[in-house]
């Protein structure tokens, strides 16, 4: 027997009691895990963000176009290594309802500019010669079950031919994955020239230009020259490192981190206070017994350590039983999740931060019993019966 | 034989809002070593004030009380838990055992305050509850035991560290006739074969009686004192 055998006793000792506490910190922790998982996913796109790669658009927004001839001007700006665009194509496969994120872009630039995209080097070859490839995502041929060779039907809300139609024949050539698990791979990429030469209208258009740079270094200078050149113009660039745009594009959908503030910091706040008075109410159950202790030798500060580490275990079995169900649900779900939210996990840094937050939770609700504990007077607990 | 408390000029008062109230007023008393005291008296009259004051988790006061040349009430609370851990062992009314705990693990309790190893701590465990008569109930939680066994397992915890004084408030004061007779037999017993300085604070006069010496205690003082051999 040592003190820890007498803290897991003291613990445990109401086992209802026990289990509900457990119960409460596990759901914090369950929320906390998921929550966690779910920024960290938005946020891939900043964290992967590459630090040579910018992006411009038009500056009223991405929705705006800009000239197609604006591609070509930018690759003789010093600095510039790579240029490549894309435009939305606003596809569907058979159904409106299906809808297919689907962009034109230039395949061999596009390709250069976008190393994470993996694709063997015969389908890339396919994709930047055959003008009526499509290059799609595992998880959308998957989704669809198409396979290389299939020749599959897209429609565009937005573009249409000269006839009328918003109908594309495209061949299926190229399967990618990605080179990390966050990186979708439910979108689709066709020829820009291609897509380009059929439309009845807004032709010579593009949605935005990728740009890679000799070095991070030169990004601000060459973005500066790049929007100068369009000063004045028409069609007005803003471009930025892709970075700041990917995190433009998180906070148009709301600010998810301050959110997740707010449920995390309710669901702790209420459950700090569920554990924290249960847990005086417990030390003061026991106010005899810490007498006795203190009785027979027991020094307060070491009655003080006993109590604190209680809470903390306390804390630390409901936490990691809350962190590993929300690691283990989204593991099991993760073939499901893999078309909407590819390579959702909780990862060792959202597990480094919970355990830090349970040890914080625990010294927080264990403090006061400890201090009661640490100052109960022998006579006084000896005097209750 | 040797003196192993003095108490010199002991006060203990208590204020309760304005009302001062004074438990003693210069009590002086010296204990031997290896004596096995009853300290009787009225409710009130001081007994466990007295008790906790001989066993360093009460301040007296004004006054000393010394113990084996140690000014016990100059203590810093960390030095007096060490001093009651190594000098004293109590023994309780409502036995006060841990609930949890077996009463191989109650009894443990004190020792681990000291360094000794886990198996060394078995064998002096196994020692006390051999001494107590109850060896065969080392396993059991104190909901499994009688009042009697309860008690006998506390009185296991008290001696296993092996110290000089065991201080008693009404060891007996909730078990039946003849488990109060076991326990007194065994204090008794205690004292003569270990050569334990036992003080017993009871309102019982048959308990008493298996004290070697008797105090009365009234008002702060003591009105009558009698030597008898013990039973």
């Amino acid at each position: 027997m040592n003190d820890l055998t007498l803290i897991r006793k003291n613990l445990f000792r109401k086992k209802l009691r026990a289990i509900l506490l457990t119960l409460s910190i596990l759901i914090a922790f369950f929320i906390f895990g998921i929550l966690g998982a779910f920024n960290r996913l938005l946020n891939a796109g900043v964290e992967m963000a590459a630090a040579d790669r910018m992006i411009t658009m038009n500056t009223i927004n991405f929705t705006v176009s800009m000239p197609y001839a604006y591609w070509g001007r930018v690759q003789g700006v010093e600095g510039v290594r790579n240029v490549s665009h894309m435009t939305w194509f606003g596809g569907y496969y058979q159904d409106p309802t299906q809808i297919v994120q689907t962009f034109a872009v230039d395949p061999a630039t596009y390709l250069e500019a976008y190393p994470e995209i993996v694709v063997p080097a015969d389908q890339a070859g396919a994709f930047t010669t055959n003008r009526t490839c499509l290059m799609v995502g595992q998880m959308l041929a998957l989704q669809y079950g198409w396979e290389i060779g299939d020749r599959i039907p897209l429609l565009s809300n937005i573009w249409q031919k000269p006839d009328g139609s918003s109908n594309w024949e495209f061949d299926v050539c190229a399967i990618y994955t990605g080179s990390e698990p966050e990186i979708s791979t439910m979108a689709a990429y066709l020829n820009y020239d291609y897509f380009n030469e059929s439309l009845a209208f807004g032709q010579d258009q593009i949605s935005m230009m990728i740009i890679n740079t000799t070095d991070p270094a030169v990004n601000e200078r060459v973005a500066q020259e790049i929007d100068a050149m369009f000063a004045n113009s028409p069609a007005e660039t803003k471009t930025a490192n892709e970075a700041a745009f990917a995190r433009a594009f998180i906070d148009q959908i709301g600010n998810i981190g301050l959110i997740m503030l707010y449920v995390v910091g309710a669901a702790f706040g209420i459950i700090l206070l569920i554990v924290g008075t249960s847990l005086i109410m417990a030390i003061q159950e026991r106010t005899k017994e810490i007498g006795v202790m203190k009785t027979l030798g027991f020094p307060a500060p070491r009655i003080f350590r006993m109590v604190l580490i209680e809470s903390v275990l306390l804390s630390l079995v409901g936490g990691l039983l809350g962190i590993g169900l929300a690691a283990g649900l989204l593991q099991a779900l993760a073939p499901l999740l893999a078309q909407v939210l590819p390579g959702m996990t909780v990862t060792g840094s959202i597990f480094g931060i919970a355990v830090a937050l349970m040890l914080g939770f625990g010294v927080i609700t264990g403090l006061a019993p400890a201090l009661n504990a640490h100052r109960v007077r022998i006579v006084d607990a000896l005097g209750k019966q | 034989m040797t003196s192993l408390y003095e108490l010199k000029d002991l006060s203990k008062r208590y204020t309760r809002g304005k009302e001062t109230i004074t438990i003693f007023e210069e009590l002086t008393m010296s204990i031997p070593q290896g004596d096995f005291i009853a300290i009787m008296g009225p409710s009130g009259s001081g007994k466990t004030t007295l008790l906790n004051l001989l066993g360093g988790i009460d301040r007296p006061s004004s006054g000393s009380v010394e113990c084996e040349g140690v000014r016990v009430d100059k203590l810093s609370e960390g030095k007096l838990a060490k001093w009651r851990s190594q000098h004293v062992g109590f023994i309780f009314q409502f036995y006060n055992l841990m609930p949890t705990l077996t009463a191989a693990q109650n009894v443990e309790l004190p020792l681990l305050l000291t360094k000794l190893s886990g198996k060394q701590r078995k064998e002096r465990v196994a020692t006390a509850l051999d001494i107590v008569g109850l060896a065969d109930r080392k396993g059991h939680r104190p909901r499994q035991l009688s009042g009697g066994q309860q008690q006998r397992v506390a009185i296991a915890r008290a001696i296993v560290a092996d110290p000089k004084v065991l201080l008693c408030d009404e060891p007996t004061g909730d078990l039946d006739r003849a488990s109060a007779d076991e326990i007194l037999e065994t204090l008794q017993l205690l004292n003569r074969e270990l050569g334990k300085t036992i003080v017993m604070v009871t309102h019982d006069p048959s308990a008493a009686k298996y004290a070697a010496r008797e105090l009365h205690l009234d008002k702060g003082r003591f009105i009558e004192a009698k030597a008898e051999p013990a039973q």
